[in-house]
Protein backbone atom coordinates (compact mmCIF):
# COMPACT_ATOMS: atom_id res chain seq x y z
CA UNK A 1 0.00 0.00 0.00
CA UNK A 2 1.17 3.72 -0.72
CA UNK A 3 -0.77 6.41 -0.16
CA UNK A 4 -0.60 9.17 -2.18
CA UNK A 5 -2.48 12.32 -3.62
CA UNK A 6 -2.65 13.92 -6.53
CA UNK A 7 -3.64 17.88 -7.22
CA UNK A 8 -5.44 19.24 -9.99
CA UNK A 9 -3.72 22.79 -10.60
CA UNK A 10 -6.26 22.96 -13.45
CA UNK A 11 -9.37 22.76 -11.22
CA UNK A 12 -8.44 24.29 -7.98
CA UNK A 13 -9.88 27.76 -7.52
CA UNK A 14 -7.66 28.77 -4.13
CA UNK A 15 -10.48 29.16 -2.28
CA UNK A 16 -8.07 27.82 0.87
CA UNK A 17 -11.22 25.48 2.42
CA UNK A 18 -8.69 22.95 2.35
CA UNK A 19 -6.77 25.04 4.54
CA UNK A 20 -9.59 25.61 6.80
CA UNK A 21 -10.98 21.84 6.84
CA UNK A 22 -7.53 20.61 8.04
CA UNK A 23 -6.86 23.16 10.91
CA UNK A 24 -10.29 22.53 12.11
CA UNK A 25 -10.07 18.36 11.72
CA UNK A 26 -6.34 18.80 13.52
CA UNK A 27 -6.98 21.10 16.21
CA UNK A 28 -4.24 23.32 14.13
CA UNK A 29 -3.37 26.36 16.65
CA UNK A 30 -3.98 29.75 15.38
CA UNK A 31 -1.80 31.20 12.88
CA UNK A 32 0.37 27.31 11.39
CA UNK A 33 -1.08 25.68 9.23
CA UNK A 34 -0.13 22.29 7.80
CA UNK A 35 -1.53 22.72 4.30
CA UNK A 36 -1.58 25.92 2.24
CA UNK A 37 -1.91 27.18 -1.27
CA UNK A 38 0.22 28.80 -3.35
CA UNK A 39 -0.02 31.00 -6.34
CA UNK A 40 2.87 30.87 -9.10
CA UNK A 41 2.52 33.96 -11.51
CA UNK A 42 4.63 33.59 -14.84
CA UNK A 43 4.89 36.62 -16.72
CA UNK A 44 3.27 39.74 -16.88
CA UNK A 45 -0.59 40.52 -18.50
CA UNK A 46 -1.77 39.58 -20.92
CA UNK A 47 0.74 36.97 -21.25
CA UNK A 48 0.49 35.62 -18.06
CA UNK A 49 0.20 32.24 -16.21
CA UNK A 50 -1.18 31.16 -13.14
CA UNK A 51 -0.92 28.12 -11.42
CA UNK A 52 -2.36 27.09 -8.14
CA UNK A 53 -1.08 24.44 -5.80
CA UNK A 54 -2.57 23.51 -2.85
CA UNK A 55 0.54 21.75 -1.02
CA UNK A 56 1.45 19.61 1.87
CA UNK A 57 3.47 17.34 3.50
CA UNK A 58 4.76 15.16 0.32
CA UNK A 59 5.08 12.03 2.47
CA UNK A 60 8.17 11.61 0.94
CA UNK A 61 9.52 7.71 0.19
CA UNK A 62 13.04 9.17 -0.03
CA UNK A 63 12.51 11.46 3.47
CA UNK A 64 15.18 13.20 4.56
CA UNK A 65 13.21 14.42 7.88
CA UNK A 66 12.88 10.15 8.90
CA UNK A 67 16.63 10.20 8.39
CA UNK A 68 17.86 13.17 10.68
CA UNK A 69 15.55 12.66 13.34
CA UNK A 70 17.83 11.78 16.28
CA UNK A 71 15.09 10.03 18.39
CA UNK A 72 12.67 8.36 15.84
CA UNK A 73 9.87 10.65 16.70
CA UNK A 74 9.31 10.74 12.70
CA UNK A 75 9.15 7.62 11.93
CA UNK A 76 6.93 6.38 8.50
CA UNK A 77 3.92 4.27 8.93
CA UNK A 78 1.91 1.69 6.94
CA UNK A 79 1.15 3.19 3.73
CA UNK A 80 4.27 4.75 3.49
CA UNK A 81 2.85 7.83 5.49
CA UNK A 82 5.66 9.93 7.59
CA UNK A 83 4.54 10.53 11.28
CA UNK A 84 5.75 12.36 14.54
CA UNK A 85 5.36 10.95 17.52
CA UNK A 86 4.84 14.03 19.92
CA UNK A 87 5.96 12.89 22.69
CA UNK A 88 9.00 11.34 21.12
CA UNK A 89 9.92 14.34 19.39
CA UNK A 90 12.57 16.66 21.03
CA UNK A 91 12.03 19.77 19.25
CA UNK A 92 15.78 19.75 17.97
CA UNK A 93 14.53 21.26 14.50
CA UNK A 94 16.60 18.95 12.50
CA UNK A 95 14.13 17.89 10.30
CA UNK A 96 12.62 20.91 10.15
CA UNK A 97 16.23 21.93 8.59
CA UNK A 98 15.95 18.98 6.53
CA UNK A 99 12.38 19.12 4.55
CA UNK A 100 12.94 20.70 1.07
CA UNK A 101 9.06 21.98 1.10
CA UNK A 102 8.99 23.31 4.96
CA UNK A 103 6.32 21.70 5.47
CA UNK A 104 7.07 20.97 9.21
CA UNK A 105 6.50 23.35 11.77
CA UNK A 106 7.62 23.79 15.29
CA UNK A 107 3.77 23.43 17.15
CA UNK A 108 3.53 26.36 20.51
CA UNK A 109 3.72 23.18 22.51
CA UNK A 110 6.76 22.22 21.34
CA UNK A 111 6.94 19.22 19.13
CA UNK A 112 7.04 19.00 15.62
CA UNK A 113 3.49 18.91 13.96
CA UNK A 114 2.89 18.21 10.13
CA UNK A 115 0.39 16.83 7.77
CA UNK A 116 -0.57 13.10 8.01
CA UNK A 117 -2.81 12.25 5.44
CA UNK A 118 -5.20 12.61 8.37
CA UNK A 119 -3.92 8.66 9.54
CA UNK A 120 -7.03 8.89 12.11
CA UNK A 121 -9.75 9.15 9.73
CA UNK A 122 -7.42 6.75 7.13
CA UNK A 123 -8.02 3.97 10.13
CA UNK A 124 -11.66 4.56 10.23
CA UNK A 125 -12.44 4.24 6.46
CA UNK A 126 -12.50 7.97 5.35
CA UNK A 127 -11.09 9.88 3.24
CA UNK A 128 -8.50 13.10 4.52
CA UNK A 129 -10.57 16.10 5.75
CA UNK A 130 -8.82 18.32 2.69
CA UNK A 131 -9.98 15.94 0.07
CA UNK A 132 -13.85 15.63 1.38
CA UNK A 133 -14.38 19.61 2.01
CA UNK A 134 -12.58 20.34 -1.40
CA UNK A 135 -15.60 22.25 -3.55
CA UNK A 136 -13.91 21.76 -6.92
CA UNK A 137 -12.90 17.77 -6.03
CA UNK A 138 -9.16 19.08 -7.67
CA UNK A 139 -7.69 16.62 -4.88
CA UNK A 140 -7.64 13.15 -5.22
CA UNK A 141 -6.18 10.58 -2.69
CA UNK A 142 -5.59 6.93 -2.46
CA UNK A 143 -3.34 3.60 -3.12
CA UNK A 144 -1.22 4.28 -5.80
CA UNK A 145 -0.63 0.68 -5.27
CA UNK A 146 -4.40 -0.08 -6.59
CA UNK A 147 -4.98 0.92 -10.28
CA UNK A 148 -8.70 2.08 -9.21
CA UNK A 149 -7.98 3.92 -6.31
CA UNK A 150 -8.55 7.85 -7.12
CA UNK A 151 -5.15 8.81 -7.64
CA UNK A 152 -3.98 6.64 -9.97
CA UNK A 153 -6.74 7.43 -12.06
CA UNK A 154 -6.00 11.00 -12.37
CA UNK A 155 -2.20 10.40 -12.67
CA UNK A 156 -2.84 7.75 -15.50
CA UNK A 157 -4.99 9.98 -17.12
CA UNK A 158 -3.46 13.37 -17.16
CA UNK A 159 0.17 14.92 -17.14
CA UNK A 160 1.73 15.80 -13.72
CA UNK A 161 4.69 16.82 -12.02
CA UNK A 162 6.26 16.61 -8.65
CA UNK A 163 8.17 19.37 -6.94
CA UNK A 164 11.80 19.83 -6.74
CA UNK A 165 12.45 16.22 -7.48
CA UNK A 166 16.17 17.42 -8.20
CA UNK A 167 16.28 17.46 -3.71
CA UNK A 168 16.00 13.49 -4.43
CA UNK A 169 12.84 12.77 -1.85
CA UNK A 170 10.52 11.10 -4.05
CA UNK A 171 7.88 13.17 -2.90
CA UNK A 172 4.01 11.45 -3.38
CA UNK A 173 2.01 14.66 -3.64
CA UNK A 174 1.66 14.83 -7.52
CA UNK A 175 0.75 18.18 -9.19
CA UNK A 176 -1.62 17.01 -12.51
CA UNK A 177 -0.73 20.14 -15.12
CA UNK B 1 7.90 37.77 -14.07
CA UNK B 2 8.05 35.06 -11.75
CA UNK B 3 5.97 35.50 -8.69
CA UNK B 4 4.99 33.10 -5.78
CA UNK B 5 2.68 33.87 -2.79
CA UNK B 6 0.44 32.04 -0.54
CA UNK B 7 -2.36 33.01 -0.70
CA UNK B 8 -4.00 31.38 1.56
CA UNK B 9 -1.91 33.55 4.06
CA UNK B 10 0.80 31.17 5.50
CA UNK B 11 2.84 33.00 8.04
CA UNK B 12 4.15 30.82 10.32
CA UNK B 13 6.63 31.32 13.18
CA UNK B 14 10.32 31.47 12.54
CA UNK B 15 9.19 29.62 8.79
CA UNK B 16 7.70 32.06 6.94
CA UNK B 17 8.79 34.04 4.81
CA UNK B 18 12.79 32.60 5.71
CA UNK B 19 13.37 29.58 7.62
CA UNK B 20 14.91 30.86 11.35
CA UNK B 21 14.23 28.32 13.42
CA UNK B 22 17.79 27.88 14.39
CA UNK B 23 18.89 30.70 16.58
CA UNK B 24 22.20 31.66 18.17
CA UNK B 25 22.19 28.10 20.30
CA UNK B 26 23.49 25.97 17.52
CA UNK B 27 25.97 28.39 16.13
CA UNK B 28 27.94 28.59 19.69
CA UNK B 29 26.85 24.96 20.59
CA UNK B 30 29.14 23.94 16.78
CA UNK B 31 31.85 26.86 18.29
CA UNK B 32 32.16 25.28 21.60
CA UNK B 33 32.53 21.53 20.21
CA UNK B 34 35.09 22.81 17.50
CA UNK B 35 36.79 24.83 19.95
CA UNK B 36 37.06 21.41 22.81
CA UNK B 37 37.91 19.68 19.64
CA UNK B 38 40.78 21.34 18.88
CA UNK B 39 41.74 21.55 22.47
CA UNK B 40 41.28 18.29 22.87
CA UNK B 41 42.88 16.68 19.74
CA UNK B 42 46.19 18.38 20.51
CA UNK B 43 46.59 17.93 24.24
CA UNK B 44 46.15 14.11 23.16
CA UNK B 45 48.85 14.70 20.11
CA UNK B 46 51.13 15.59 22.62
CA UNK B 47 50.75 13.49 25.62
CA UNK B 48 50.86 10.46 22.65
CA UNK B 49 54.44 12.03 21.23
CA UNK B 50 55.94 12.19 25.20
CA UNK B 51 55.91 16.21 25.32
CA UNK B 52 54.01 16.49 28.48
CA UNK B 53 56.76 18.55 30.17
CA UNK B 54 57.28 20.38 27.26
CA UNK B 55 53.83 21.32 26.19
CA UNK B 56 52.33 21.30 29.64
CA UNK B 57 49.97 24.37 28.43
CA UNK B 58 48.67 22.12 25.77
CA UNK B 59 48.20 18.30 27.52
CA UNK B 60 47.53 19.67 30.84
CA UNK B 61 45.96 23.51 31.75
CA UNK B 62 44.19 24.64 28.40
CA UNK B 63 42.57 21.20 29.16
CA UNK B 64 40.42 22.46 31.83
CA UNK B 65 38.40 24.77 29.44
CA UNK B 66 37.29 21.58 27.53
CA UNK B 67 34.68 20.23 29.88
CA UNK B 68 33.37 23.80 30.99
CA UNK B 69 33.02 24.47 26.94
CA UNK B 70 31.27 21.06 26.15
CA UNK B 71 28.81 21.38 29.45
CA UNK B 72 28.36 25.14 28.49
CA UNK B 73 28.10 23.88 25.01
CA UNK B 74 25.28 20.95 25.56
CA UNK B 75 23.59 23.25 27.46
CA UNK B 76 23.13 25.54 24.37
CA UNK B 77 21.67 22.46 22.64
CA UNK B 78 19.65 22.07 25.05
CA UNK B 79 18.30 25.68 25.11
CA UNK B 80 17.86 25.05 21.43
CA UNK B 81 15.48 22.26 22.00
CA UNK B 82 11.80 23.05 21.82
CA UNK B 83 10.25 20.11 23.71
CA UNK B 84 13.19 20.01 26.39
CA UNK B 85 11.28 17.60 28.52
CA UNK B 86 12.08 15.00 26.38
CA UNK B 87 15.53 15.71 26.15
CA UNK B 88 16.75 12.23 27.54
CA UNK B 89 14.90 10.51 24.35
CA UNK B 90 18.05 11.51 22.63
CA UNK B 91 19.73 8.82 24.92
CA UNK B 92 17.43 5.71 24.27
CA UNK B 93 18.18 5.34 21.05
CA UNK B 94 21.25 5.17 18.42
CA UNK B 95 20.00 6.27 14.74
CA UNK B 96 22.93 5.88 12.65
CA UNK B 97 21.76 7.83 9.70
CA UNK B 98 20.73 11.16 12.23
CA UNK B 99 23.94 13.65 12.57
CA UNK B 100 21.82 15.10 15.64
CA UNK B 101 21.81 11.51 17.50
CA UNK B 102 25.87 10.96 16.21
CA UNK B 103 26.89 14.33 18.21
CA UNK B 104 24.56 13.47 20.89
CA UNK B 105 26.55 9.97 21.83
CA UNK B 106 30.11 11.48 20.97
CA UNK B 107 29.40 13.98 23.65
CA UNK B 108 28.14 11.45 25.95
CA UNK B 109 31.81 9.90 25.59
CA UNK B 110 34.13 12.61 25.19
CA UNK B 111 32.27 14.95 27.76
CA UNK B 112 33.64 12.94 30.87
CA UNK B 113 36.26 11.82 29.07
CA UNK B 114 37.35 15.11 29.45
CA UNK B 115 36.29 15.44 32.84
CA UNK B 116 38.70 12.52 33.77
CA UNK B 117 41.67 13.93 31.85
CA UNK B 118 41.42 16.98 34.23
CA UNK B 119 40.61 15.23 37.11
CA UNK B 120 44.25 13.48 36.99
CA UNK B 121 46.17 16.75 36.60
CA UNK B 122 44.45 18.42 39.95
CA UNK B 123 46.89 17.91 42.33
CA UNK B 124 49.55 19.56 39.84
CA UNK B 125 46.93 22.27 39.36
CA UNK B 126 46.39 23.21 42.70
CA UNK B 127 49.00 22.46 45.27
CA UNK B 128 47.88 20.68 48.48
CA UNK B 129 44.29 19.15 46.22
CA UNK B 130 42.32 16.65 47.96
CA UNK B 131 39.97 14.02 47.00
CA UNK B 132 38.18 13.23 50.31
CA UNK B 133 37.37 9.80 49.41
CA UNK B 134 40.00 7.09 48.95
CA UNK B 135 38.25 5.44 46.20
CA UNK B 136 38.33 8.86 43.54
CA UNK B 137 42.26 8.84 44.87
CA UNK B 138 42.32 4.95 43.53
CA UNK B 139 40.62 5.66 40.27
CA UNK B 140 42.67 8.58 40.11
CA UNK B 141 45.81 6.44 40.09
CA UNK B 142 44.25 3.96 37.52
CA UNK B 143 43.60 7.35 35.16
CA UNK B 144 47.01 8.25 35.41
CA UNK B 145 48.30 4.85 34.32
CA UNK B 146 46.14 5.10 31.22
CA UNK B 147 47.05 8.59 30.20
CA UNK B 148 48.31 7.21 26.70
CA UNK B 149 45.58 5.39 25.99
CA UNK B 150 43.19 8.11 26.88
CA UNK B 151 45.21 10.68 24.50
CA UNK B 152 44.92 8.47 21.97
CA UNK B 153 40.73 7.80 22.46
CA UNK B 154 41.12 11.68 23.01
CA UNK B 155 42.46 12.16 19.37
CA UNK B 156 40.27 10.09 17.65
CA UNK B 157 36.99 11.06 19.35
CA UNK B 158 38.06 15.30 18.62
CA UNK B 159 38.01 14.28 14.89
CA UNK B 160 34.71 12.87 15.28
CA UNK B 161 33.50 15.90 17.27
CA UNK B 162 35.15 18.34 14.88
CA UNK B 163 34.24 16.97 11.97
CA UNK B 164 30.70 16.47 13.58
CA UNK B 165 29.96 20.25 13.96
CA UNK B 166 30.16 20.33 10.10
CA UNK B 167 27.74 17.32 9.28
CA UNK B 168 25.36 18.33 11.37
CA UNK B 169 24.90 20.81 8.77
CA UNK B 170 26.52 19.48 5.52
CA UNK B 171 23.79 16.48 5.85
CA UNK B 172 20.58 18.60 5.15
CA UNK B 173 20.61 18.38 1.23
CA UNK B 174 17.22 20.67 1.54
CA UNK B 175 19.56 23.83 2.47
CA UNK B 176 21.85 24.56 -0.32
CA UNK B 177 24.38 26.50 1.41
CA UNK B 178 24.97 23.77 3.81
CA UNK B 179 25.24 20.55 1.42
CA UNK B 180 28.78 20.09 0.31
CA UNK B 181 31.00 17.34 2.25
CA UNK B 182 33.25 20.30 2.48
CA UNK B 183 31.76 21.57 5.24
CA UNK B 184 33.20 18.54 7.11
CA UNK B 185 36.52 19.43 7.31
CA UNK B 186 35.99 23.27 6.91
CA UNK B 187 34.52 22.82 10.35
CA UNK B 188 37.15 20.27 11.74
CA UNK B 189 40.61 22.39 11.06
CA UNK B 190 38.35 26.20 11.64
CA UNK B 191 37.41 23.88 15.49
CA UNK B 192 41.38 23.28 15.41
CA UNK B 193 42.85 26.31 14.79
CA UNK B 194 40.17 28.24 17.75
CA UNK B 195 41.53 25.56 19.82
CA UNK B 196 44.88 26.13 19.28
CA UNK B 197 44.31 30.34 19.55
CA UNK B 198 42.95 29.66 23.33
CA UNK B 199 46.09 27.20 24.31
CA UNK B 200 48.48 29.67 22.54
CA UNK B 201 46.63 32.41 24.55
CA UNK B 202 46.95 30.64 27.85
CA UNK B 203 50.63 29.09 27.18
CA UNK B 204 53.48 31.70 29.03
CA UNK B 205 56.38 29.42 27.32
CA UNK B 206 57.44 30.61 24.26
CA UNK B 207 58.81 27.58 22.80
CA UNK B 208 55.25 25.60 23.18
CA UNK B 209 53.75 29.04 21.65
CA UNK B 210 56.16 29.22 18.44
CA UNK B 211 55.25 25.24 18.04
CA UNK B 212 51.35 25.57 18.15
CA UNK B 213 51.63 29.19 16.20
CA UNK B 214 53.73 27.18 13.45
CA UNK B 215 50.62 24.48 13.40
CA UNK B 216 48.26 27.12 13.54
CA UNK B 217 49.60 28.87 10.23
CA UNK B 218 49.37 25.70 8.22
CA UNK B 219 45.73 24.97 9.33
CA UNK B 220 44.83 28.73 8.36
CA UNK B 221 46.24 28.39 5.06
CA UNK B 222 44.24 25.46 4.88
CA UNK B 223 40.73 26.81 6.00
CA UNK B 224 41.35 29.41 3.28
CA UNK B 225 42.04 26.93 0.61
CA UNK B 226 38.86 24.84 1.62
CA UNK B 227 37.03 28.16 1.87
CA UNK B 228 38.27 28.56 -1.51
CA UNK B 229 37.13 25.35 -2.82
CA UNK B 230 33.76 25.79 -1.10
CA UNK B 231 32.69 28.60 -3.22
CA UNK B 232 34.53 27.43 -6.44
CA UNK B 233 32.20 24.67 -5.83
CA UNK B 234 29.18 26.46 -5.42
CA UNK B 235 29.40 28.25 -8.65
CA UNK B 236 30.01 25.37 -10.66
CA UNK B 237 26.82 23.43 -9.09
CA UNK B 238 23.37 23.99 -9.67
CA UNK B 239 21.31 27.47 -9.44
CA UNK B 240 20.33 26.68 -5.99
CA UNK B 241 23.93 26.12 -5.30
CA UNK B 242 25.10 29.61 -7.15
CA UNK B 243 22.26 31.54 -5.49
CA UNK B 244 23.80 30.20 -2.08
CA UNK B 245 27.01 31.56 -2.80
CA UNK B 246 25.79 34.81 -4.18
CA UNK B 247 24.90 35.45 -0.62
CA UNK B 248 28.29 36.11 0.13
CA UNK B 249 29.54 37.03 -3.32
CA UNK B 250 27.57 40.60 -3.42
CA UNK B 251 24.61 39.56 -1.41
CA UNK B 252 24.08 40.45 2.40
CA UNK B 253 26.51 38.34 4.32
CA UNK B 254 29.07 39.78 2.28
CA UNK B 255 30.77 41.76 4.22
CA UNK B 256 30.73 39.86 7.39
CA UNK B 257 32.20 36.86 5.93
CA UNK B 258 35.39 38.43 4.01
CA UNK B 259 36.14 40.83 6.39
CA UNK B 260 35.11 39.38 9.30
CA UNK B 261 35.55 35.69 9.17
CA UNK B 262 38.08 35.73 6.84
CA UNK B 263 40.32 38.99 6.58
CA UNK B 264 40.29 39.47 10.25
CA UNK B 265 39.76 36.17 11.61
CA UNK B 266 42.12 34.40 9.58
CA UNK B 267 44.67 36.47 7.38
CA UNK B 268 45.43 38.61 9.69
CA UNK B 269 46.25 36.96 12.15
CA UNK B 270 48.43 34.46 10.43
CA UNK B 271 49.99 37.61 9.59
CA UNK B 272 50.96 38.51 13.14
CA UNK B 273 51.92 35.19 13.58
CA UNK B 274 54.07 34.79 10.95
CA UNK B 275 55.51 38.00 12.30
CA UNK B 276 56.05 37.02 15.82
CA UNK B 277 58.07 34.05 14.76
CA UNK B 278 60.48 36.30 12.53
CA UNK B 279 61.17 38.11 16.06
CA UNK B 280 58.71 40.79 16.15
CA UNK B 281 56.70 41.01 19.13
CA UNK B 282 53.62 40.93 18.92
CA UNK B 283 50.86 40.28 22.00
CA UNK B 284 49.47 36.72 21.60
CA UNK B 285 45.98 37.82 22.66
CA UNK B 286 45.37 39.61 19.73
CA UNK B 287 45.75 37.10 17.30
CA UNK B 288 44.40 34.71 19.57
CA UNK B 289 40.95 36.58 20.06
CA UNK B 290 40.97 37.57 16.27
CA UNK B 291 40.42 34.10 15.68
CA UNK B 292 37.74 33.16 18.73
CA UNK B 293 35.86 35.63 17.40
CA UNK B 294 36.44 34.70 13.87
CA UNK B 295 35.50 31.15 14.21
CA UNK B 296 32.35 32.56 16.44
CA UNK B 297 31.45 34.71 13.61
CA UNK B 298 31.95 31.79 11.24
CA UNK B 299 29.38 29.93 12.65
CA UNK B 300 26.91 32.40 12.96
CA UNK B 301 26.78 33.38 9.44
CA UNK B 302 26.87 29.86 7.94
CA UNK B 303 23.88 28.84 10.49
CA UNK B 304 21.72 31.94 9.69
CA UNK B 305 22.68 31.99 5.96
CA UNK B 306 22.20 28.40 5.52
CA UNK B 307 18.51 28.72 6.69
CA UNK B 308 17.60 31.12 4.07
CA UNK B 309 18.80 28.79 0.68
CA UNK B 310 16.47 26.57 -0.54
CA UNK B 311 15.06 24.73 -3.06
CA UNK B 312 13.32 26.56 -6.09
CA UNK B 313 10.06 25.26 -7.47
S1 LIG C 1 7.62 16.80 2.52
FE1 LIG C 1 9.12 17.29 4.06
S2 LIG C 1 8.21 16.64 5.98
FE2 LIG C 1 7.08 15.65 4.35
S3 LIG C 1 8.09 13.64 4.11
FE3 LIG C 1 8.99 15.04 2.61
S4 LIG C 1 10.78 15.85 3.67
FE4 LIG C 1 9.49 14.95 5.24
S1 LIG D 1 12.30 18.06 15.97
FE1 LIG D 1 11.42 16.14 16.75
S2 LIG D 1 10.72 15.00 14.95
FE2 LIG D 1 12.10 16.62 14.27
S3 LIG D 1 14.11 15.68 14.14
FE3 LIG D 1 14.01 16.62 16.17
S4 LIG D 1 13.19 15.00 17.49
FE4 LIG D 1 12.81 14.32 15.38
Amino acid sequence: MRYAMAVDTKKCVGCGDCVVACQTENNVPIGYCRDWIVENVNGSYPNVEIELRSERCNHCDNSPCVRCCPTGASHIVEGGIVMVTHNECIGCGACIQSCPYDARYSHPEGYVDKCTFCNHRLEKGQSTACVEVCPTTCLYFGDLDDPNSDVSRALKNRSWKVLAPEAGTKPQLFFLT
Amino acid sequence: MKEELFVSGRNIPNIDPFLNIWHWEIPVYLFLGGLSAGIMFFAGLFMVMGKEKEMATTVKWSMFLVPVALVLGLFALFLDLKHQLYFWRLYTTIRIESPMSWGAWTLMFITPLSFIWVATYMKEAIPGWNWKFKLIDDLEAIAVKYRVHMAWAMMGLAIVLGVYTGILLSAFNARPLWNTSILGPLFLVSGMSTGLAAIMWMSKSHEERTILSKIDIALIGIELFLIIHLFMGFLAASEVQIEAAQLFLGGEFTVTFWVFVVILGLIIPAFLETLELFGFRIPIWIPSLLILVGGLIFRFVMVEAGQITRFLY
